[in-house]
């Protein structure tokens, strides 16, 4: 085993194990944190890929972001007294049967398909090369996202803002 | 040596996770956790192709779309959560039943 093998199976196993306490564990804020090492070994495993640029994008936006804005849902949807903040779960068995049936699934064509292997030569730093792509042959869906983004937030204020007594 | 394949599977994996806490869990937070997890997995899918494919970058760049489809849903979402929360007092979605006839 190569030195970036043992790396790779280090992230695979943070990334894997974590998300399964992320799901599997009764108190939301479990959850929460075991999400956090979910997303630091996603971002490890971009990394092994050469996919640096989303690597910080990762940590940036779904750690500094996403994360957070989970943590104020959590907050602010229980009682700040009610310490232990337990989740309920139903239909564990039947949830159990179709999770692991899709996962075999999957599992099986990543395997069975003969995947067309390219030389795979990426450029060393992604970052100048993806803001090109950006600015160039990808323009109109990049300002149709960012227009999407301005939308979905002041849409959001205005779902959660407190009607005024009349 | 580690593959397409094995990423491949790491993917499936964070899948059928994320698809468990969907369909398991009964407060929405949870499940806004698990559907991340499944924006996770299709990301780690399209950077891999990205690698191991023709060499481009175009799965990196459906990839960070993909980051801004998710910040976009959880804003949305968590609204929407606030505001049952704030209806109902409770953030279990089978209380979401307001228009049930």
């Amino acid at each position: 085993m190569t030195p970036s093998d043992v790396v790779f199976l280090v992230f695979a196993a943070i990334t894997v194990g974590s998300a399964a306490v992320c799901v599997l564990a009764h108190s939301l804020i479990y959850n929460a944190f075991a999400l956090l090492f979910t997303f630091f070994g996603v971002a490890g495993l971009y990394l092994l890929l050469g996919a640096d640029f989303l690597a910080a994008t990762q940590l940036l936006i779904y750690v500094g972001g996403i994360l957070v804005l989970l943590l104020f849902g959590v907050m602010l949807t229980h009682k700040i007294y009610d310490l232990d903040l337990r989740s309920e779960v139903t239909q564990f068995g039947a949830g159990l049967i179709a999770s692991s049936a899709v996962f075999v699934i999957v599992a099986w064509t990543a395997f069975r398909t003969p995947w067309r292997i390219g030389e795979g030569r990426l450029p060393a730093a992604t970052t100048a090369d993806i803001g090109r792509e950006f600015m160039g042959a990808w323009l109109l869906p990049f300002e149709a996202a960012s227009i999407l983004l301005l939308v979905a937030l002041i849409g959001a204020a205005m779902i959660v803002r407190r009607k005024k007594e009349a | 040596m580690i593959g397409l394949q094995h990423y491949l599977l790491v993917s499936a994996a964070l899948f059928a996770l994320g698809l468990l806490g969907v369909l398991t869990r009964r407060n929405a937070v949870n499940v806004l956790m698990g559907i991340e997890l499944i924006l996770n997995s299709a990301n780690l899918n399209l950077v891999a192709f990205s690698r191991y494919g023709e060499g481009n970058l175009s799965g990196q760049l459906f990839a960070v779309f993909v980051i801004v489809i998710a910040a976009a849903e959880v804003a949305v979402a968590l609204a929407i959560v606030l505001t049952l929360y704030r209806l109902r007092r409770t953030p279990n979605l089978d209380a979401a039943d307001l228009l049930r006839g």
